[in-house]
Parts: structure tokens; sequence; C-alpha cells
């Protein structure tokens, strides 16, 4: 169990060193920063002057360690725009955004758990077709037009939520029912499959021969079993709606991580960029391994092996 | 039963790729007007079903009096184009180091793993809407840049479907026959895992329609005046709460398109019975 | 008093095509071992199933009786049917290895049972799950209630599911095929376990097997089972005297018996294998096979009676 930790660890080390490689070389790839930073009006002193400014007149490669030194000490360097400390300002906008992530995969868990067990339950009849359309459209959903749809529907019309802002719970509902769009067709797909497997096994009949109850059987011993990669996915999932968040919170003006990093690729604010960036892959990095943990806690044979 | 509902789906969705597929190729043919020409005098025109209706304009008109069922056509051509360029470029990176990593093994594998793991921990959208953003919108740029992040599902099921094949009797039996990997590779595997392959190309083509959608949306996709769904869609935000169809036509149809290519590509992975995500 | 459980008639259909059951009867005495063998595929592990009322859904049952000390098991409801299963009737499976839940601890599954159908504490359930499973045969029973399944042999899982099956001191076990799938050496153990346990509880055992050596050693009485009948029923010494039906005298035939056989002598077999039968299938199922075969033996056959206790379903009276 501890190796298994420690090759996890080390794993999730050199997936962070190369996604801070990308995040750097990915900002780099427009050729000269400086000229992006100056803006279309600016003379050949002006940007020299930014050059030095930013340290942009050093090697890629010192610029690159130096991102990279500094990043470990918890310095994500300064934004260019808001001419604050990078790590501050996305510390200042997390919270709106793992509010998102998170009212958004507990909907769906909401939705999916039950929609997948009883679909199990009722395999082949119209109930299980119906789940299996509503995955189906799920996942054919583009959620920033059904995000759109809602501000019509829920926010003009009837008037019952707020249109934009972070102001009360109450503006995290329309967001995160359109973010929880994006992980119920998986989830749901899963437990179904996976409730299906166990309701077929063995030890299910055994449950049964026991006479124990229906909701015993169903919950105690299908659901725990079915559950187990249901959590795995749930932990990822969560990892790609935060990353997803962007459009979300742009299209209701959420205030997070997200749009934090659609204003700064608009101002070519490129530390604030990558740091994002790292920060988003860490956090999915950091979810995995809760996960496979996870994964340990609930299924005995990995946790001895 | 099960079944004749299920070939309904699939039927279902091959006729709305069809349509999608028909309205790419043959747009110049369709469409009644030019779908760049602007009318200040006819912006937002409604389509034909409220009151007050142009009957030359049958979906009605933007906000800059461009006819809106000319742009839906041509929409359909900037979607499909996007959709299957980028799971060409996809596929191909995925399905090498897919294909390399299941045959392979050993080493070679973990080195595929690896990129797997790491590809999947970097934000798409974001990564997406950064390099489109430094470099400026252009469809070429669009098409790599998403090609280049969407190749995990091709990498894991090329994978793990390969590592299936190579265990297989007839395999052992051409190895042993003395053929060569690279007649084996492109002899037997490819062909027995490329039913799989397919499936997770109709996926692939969805996704990348989808995303395409956002960006467009979020100004950093497709760059206008070209008439994507999703640039659509943004330009209209501004006037959706009186008009609300401006936004609804066109999310509709991007919605109908991608459910159709997912029918589709549930009804194909029923027929090879493939069971992959 | 009622016999413990009786069987009449009983017909099981999947989905309306195909019947595993046709008609099968028999009755289990309170402390008595009944043996029901026959082929793979004969419908010995569907009938114990329907007994239980565990068949699989699409599975329809229909019986003219089906009883359970006298209570009929037929009109029951799924909850009167639950608290009889595990608490009056129990089963256990032909595979300890996937037949308990690999997410629960032994103890957690073995104390379960008790607790929902007797209404005891965890405390009193846990010392009779230690006294169980030290009676089973299983040293540090108090460790291993701790264990996961994975953690046990297969010899050591098909233990504890008899523990388990016994924590509420049923009257009749069902034990469907419990060493098929075991090592040899250990079969013998668990078999031996089954009987000293059935005689010291006098318990009804219906055993299901396959194996006629194991039926010899064990079964009070025994019922042939061929293609969902049982064609031929007796007392286990009556019947491997004086078998009467020919499918029963094939499967003897297949087996050695010390001090009978001779060495020299080749052992039999039965060419064929077991038919699928749809339902309106009439006469004897055995007739492709049988080598007394003509044509009557399409027409409905008469059971015939060879002594009280012994009677067979064959056209021949001989």
């Amino acid at each position: 169990m501890l190796q298994f930790i420690v090759r996890r660890l080390i794993v999730a080390l050199l997936v962070t060193a190369t996604v801070m490689t990308l995040a750097f070389a990915m900002t780099r790839l427009s050729g000269d920063l400086a000229i992006s930073i100056a803006g279309p009006g600016a003379t050949a002193d002006d940007i020299a002057t930014i050059r030095k400014a930013y340290g942009l007149d050093r090697p890629l490669l010192v610029q690159f360690f130096d991102w990279v030194g500094r990043a470990l000490t918890g310095d994500l360097g300064d934004s260019y725009f808001f001419k604050t400390r990078v790590a501050t300002l996305i510390g200042d906008r997390m919270p709106v955004t793992l509010t998102l992530g998170i009212t958004g995969l507990l909907i769906a868990l909401f939705v999916s758990l039950p929609l997948g067990i009883l679909a199990a339950v009722r395999e082949g009849t119209g109930f299980d077709r119906t789940v299996t359309m509503i995955t189906l459209v799920g996942q054919a959903m583009p959620a920033f037009w059904l995000g759109l749809t809602l501000m019509i529907v829920f926010g003009l019309e009837l008037g019952w939520l707020p249109i934009s802002g972070a102001d009360s719970w109450q503006s995290f509902v329309m967001p995160g029912v359109v973010l929880a769009f994006s992980a119920i067709p998986a989830l749901t797909r899963l437990t179904r499959a996976g409730m299906i497997q166990a309701l077929a096994s063995d030890y299910i009949r055994t449950a049964r021969a026991k006479g124990l109850s229906r909701a015993s059987i169903l919950l105690k011993h299908a659901l725990r079993n079915a559950a187990i990669p249901v959590v795995a996915i749930a932990a990822v999932q969560l990892g790609f709606m935060l990353g997803g968040s962007i459009v979300i919170e742009q299209v209701f003006a959420l205030h997070g991580v997200g749009f934090l990093a659609w204003e700064s690729i608009q101002k070519n604010d490129f530390p604030v960029v990558q740091s994002v960036v790292l920060v988003l892959a860490v956090i999915y990095v950091a979810l995995t391994m809760l996960a496979d943990m996870l994964n340990a806690v609930l299924d005995p044979r990995l946790r001895s092996a | 039963m099960k079944r004749g509902w299920r070939n309904a789906g699939t039927w279902v969705g091959a006729a709305i790729v069809g349509v999608a597929a028909f309205c790419a190729i043959f747009a110049p043919l369709l469409v009644p007007h030019d779908p760049f020409a602007q009318d200040l005098g006819k912006r937002l025109l409604v389509p034909f079903w409220m009151e007050g209706t142009d009957p030359q304009h049958l979906l009605g008109t933007d906000q800059l009096g461009r006819d809106y069922l000319a742009r839906l056509i041509y929409g359909a051509r900037i979607s499909m184009l996007i959709g299957v360029t980028v799971s060409i470029v996809s596929g191909l990176i995925g399905i090498t180091l897919g294909v390399l990593g299941g045959f392979m093994g050993g080493r070679v594998d973990d080195i595929v793993l690896f990129a797997i793991t790491t590809r999947l921990s970097i934000p798409v959208v974001l990564v997406a809407l950064a390099v489109v953003g430094l470099l400026g919108s252009s469809m070429t740029l669009l098409v790599l840049t998403l090609g280049l992040l969407l190749w995990d599902r091709f990498a894991v099921v090329a994978r793990s479907t390969t590592m299936q094949v190579r265990n297989l009797d007839f395999v052992s039996a051409a190895w042993c026959a003395g053929c060569s990997r690279f007649r084996i590779l492109t002899r037997e595997v490819l062909p027995n895992i490329a039913s799989h392959l397919v499936v997770v190309a109709t996926l692939e083509i969805a996704l990348a329609i989808l995303l395409e959608a956002a960006l467009s949306f979020l100004g950093l996709g497709v760059p206008p005046p070209l008439p994507s769904w999703g640039l659509m869609i943004s330009e209209a935000r501004d006037y959706m709460f009186f008009s609300p169809w401006v936004i609804m036509i066109p999310g509709i149809v991007l919605f109908v398109l991608v459910l159709g290519i997912n029918l589709l590509g549930d009804g194909l992975r029923d027929t090879f019975g493939a069971r992959h995500p | 008093m009622s016999a413990l459980l009786e069987v009449e008639k009983l017909e099981v259909t999947f989905g309306g095509r195909t019947a595993a059951v046709r008609g099968a009867s028999f009755t289990v005495e309170r402390g008595e071992t009944h043996c029901l063998v026959g082929e793979s595929g004969c419908g010995k592990s569907v009938t114990a199933l329907s007994v239980m009322d565990l068949l699989a859904r699409g599975a329809e049952r229909r019986a003219g009786r089906l009883a359970f000390e006298g209570q009929d098991l037929r009109g029951l409801s799924d909850s009167a049917m639950a608290r009889l299963r595990g608490n009056e009737m129990a089963m256990i499976f032909q595979e300890p290895m996937t037949s308990l839940n690999p997410a629960y601890t032994v103890g957690s599954q073995m104390t379960e049972g008790l607790r929902r159908h007797k209404k005891v504490s965890q405390r009193e359930a846990t010392d009779r799950a230690v006294d169980l499973l030290g009676r089973v045969g299983i040293t540090a029973p108090g460790l291993r209630l701790g264990q996961f399944p994975h953690q046990l042999s297969g010899g050591l899982r098909q233990r504890v599911m008899i523990a388990m099956a016994l924590m509420c001191e049923p009257k009749l076990l069902i034990a469907d095929e419990p060493t098929t799938a075991l090592d040899v050496t250990v079969q013998a153990q668990i078999l031996r376990l089954l009987a000293t346990l059935q005689r010291d509880l006098g318990l009804g055992l219906l055993l299901i097997t396959h194996d006629l050596g194991i039926v010899a050693r064990i079964a009070t009485r025994v019922s042939v089972m061929y293609a969902g009948e049982v064609v031929e029923s007796a007392a286990t010494a009556d019947l491997f005297a004086n078998p009467r039906h020919p499918y029963t005298q094939g499967l003897l035939r297949c087996v050695p018996v010390p001090g009978k056989t001779r060495r020299d002598e080749p052992l039999g077999s039965i060419p064929g294998t077991v038919p699928r039968i749809g339902p309106g299938f009439e006469g004897c199922a055995f007739r492709d096979r049988c080598s007394f075969a003509d044509e009557t033996c399409a027409r409905a056959i008469p059971r015939h009676s060879a002594g009280s206790t012994h009677d067979f379903l064959c056209r021949l009276p001989a």
C-alpha cells in the first residue's frame, strides 16, 4: 500500500513537471510576448522597456527555471494586468470555482445515482430506455447554450433565479445544474453498468438466500460494489468540471478562476494564464490520487494487495 | 423489442448526420441568400412561425440582417469540417500512441500511459482558448490545437484493444510464422481494432463540434464573420432576452447534430459488439 | 404431521420457450438427506432455486403443490418468503469463490441474517458466528470474522457459507453442488462435514449433485432427474440394488462400485446429451438415448411403483 502511494506520488510529480513545461512553452508560442503585451500602438522603445521590466530579455531557459523555482515556493509571479500577485489573485477567485464545481458534482451525483440504480433494477424496461436517452441528451447538450436557455426561462420569464453574479446561494443553482449536465451521462452509465453487474453476481443470490430485505440487498450489497468505480470517476469528473467551468463562469459572469483565465487570455496576461493551467492540473492530479485512495478504502481487495 | 428500439435510434442518428453532411457539402447550392450579406434594414426579422415574418427569410435574420437559414447551413459546413479534421488529427496521434503502447508493452507502454495521464490533467478548454488567444484565431490553428488535445480516448481504446488482439491465437500464429512486426501490426492488429476506433471517432467528432462551438462562443474559436453556430449564439447573446429564437435556433441545431452523431456512435458500438467508453 | 418439503408437478419455464423443469415431484422428510442427481442441464439447480424462490428474472414457476412444513409457498408474498429464507430454509451454492460479497467481512455477512430474522444483538450474533465457525472446523474463528472473503481459500469460504446458512438453525438446508468447485481432498472434507452436521442438527438436507459416489455415501433417498423430470425416486440402497429406469441403470453403469465392478469390465457411458425441451413436449425425454425405446415412448408415460417408496417413470413395467 505504501509502495503504491509512493509510486503514485512520483507519477504525480512527473505529470506536474511536464504540465509546467507545456504551460510555459504554450505562453511562449506566439514568439515575442513583449509585443503582445505592449499592444498594437506601441513603439519599439515601449516594447524594449516592457521586455526589460518583465525579464523577457533573458534566455528562455533562465526564464523557465526562474518560474519553476518560484512556483515551488508558492510564488506564481505578478499579473501584468491586475498588478497583483498571481497566487493572491487565484486564491481570491478559487472559492467561487470550487463552490461551483462541488455544487455541480453534488447535483450530478444526486441525479445519477438514483437514475443509474433504478435503470439497473428495471433493466430493459421503458424506464431503462428513458434513462439511456437522458444520458445521450446530456452528452449532446452544449453547456453554454443550456446556460443561456436557463437564464431566459428561469431568470427572465419566471424570475426565480438571479441571471449573473455570485451574491447568494441562488446564484449557483443554474450554473451548478449546467455543470452537472456534463458529468451526469458518465456517472449514470457507470452506476447503471456497475449495478447490473453487481445484481447478477453470486453474492447477491446469497444475500437473497439469507432473506435480507430488498433495500439491504440493493443498497448494502449491490451498491457498495457498484459504487467503487463511480466514486473514482466522480473525483475525476470534479477535476474535469473545474477545468470546464471557464465556459459557465463566463456565461453567468461568475468571477471564479475560469473567468479570471478568460480575462487574462484576452489581456495577454500570461503569468496568470500559465499559473491557472498549472493550478488546475495540480488539482486534477490530486483528485485522481484521492480517487485511488478512496478506491482502496472501498475495495478491501485493493487494500491488502 | 430492445433491438428494434436501438436500431431506430441508430437510423435517426444516421439520418441526422446524413442531412448535416448533405448541407455541409452542398451548402452553396442550398442557401437562398448569401450568408455574409448584411442588410441593416432587415435586422432581427422573426422566423416563419411567428407574427410578422418575411417569407424571403424563413428563419429570420440576425442583428446585422444576415439570413439565418443561410448561416445555419454554412454553419453545418464549419461544424462538420472541424469535427472530421480534428478527429483525423487526434486519431493519428492517439492511435499511433495507443497501438505502440499496447503492442510493444514494457517501457514504451509506460511512456504512453504517462502521456495519457498528463494529457488528461491538462484543462482542454482553457489551453485551447489560451493558444488561440495568443496566436490569433484561424480554422487551421483551431483544428491543430483541438487535435493535439483530444487524442486521449483514441489512445486509451487503441491501447487496450491492441493488447487484447496481441494475445489472440492468430497473432501468435503469425509471430511463429515469422511475420515482421510491421506486417503483424498492419495485417493483424489494425483491422481487428478498427471497429472500436470507428466508434471512438464518432464520439470524438461530436466532442470536437461541441468544443468548437464553446470556443467560438467565447470569441476564441472560429473567427467572424464565419457562421459557426457557437459564434452565432455569441453574437446573438445581446438580443436573446428580446428575441430568444436567435440563440434557440443555432443551439437546437447544434444539440440535434451532436445527439445524432452520438446515436449513430452508440448504434455502431452495439453493432460491433464493442464495450468501450 | 406434514413432510418438511413437498414438491409436486413443479414446472419452470424461461421466457415461455425453454422448459427447465417439467413436472418434477419429490418430498424431503425431516432429518433426512435427499439427493437430487442428474447430468448438468437436467434442471436440478433450477429446481432448488425455485424452491427458495431465487430464480432469475424471466423465469416462471408453477407447481401442483409446493409446501414447507405444510405451508403453501406458492402464494406467499415476497416479504413472507424472505422471512422463511435464511431462517427456516437455507441454501449454499456451487461457487464459494464468488458467493460471498467481496466488500464486507465474514463476520458482517454471517451476522446480518441472524440479526434480521431473530432480532438479536450484534454481540449475540457474533458469539453464534464464532461458535458455528468452530463447528465447521475453522480454527481461530474470532480472527476469521474480521477477514474479507478474498483472504480465504475456496474450502474455507465454503465452510463459511455452510456456517452462515446454519446461523438461524434452519430446518431445511439446500446444498447445490457444494463441492464441485473445490479440490478433491477438500471435497471429501466438506462432504463429511455436511453429513455430520445433518445428523447432529437433525437437518433436512436437499443435496444436489451429479456425483453418484456422494449419493451412495450420504443420501437417505435419491431422486434421479432427467430433462426436468424426476424419472426415478427410491431409498438409496434400493435404488443402487434395483434401478428400474433405463437412465438410472445407465448412470450406475458409469460409476465403478468397489467389489462389484470387475477390473477388466469397461465402464458404461450414455450416448448423446440431454435434449433441450420446449413446452408441450410429449412422451419420454430419454427415448432418443434409450436402447429399449419404441414408438410407444412418444406417448404419455405412466408412473410405475416398485414398492412403497420406490417409483419410476417408464413405459416398461419390468
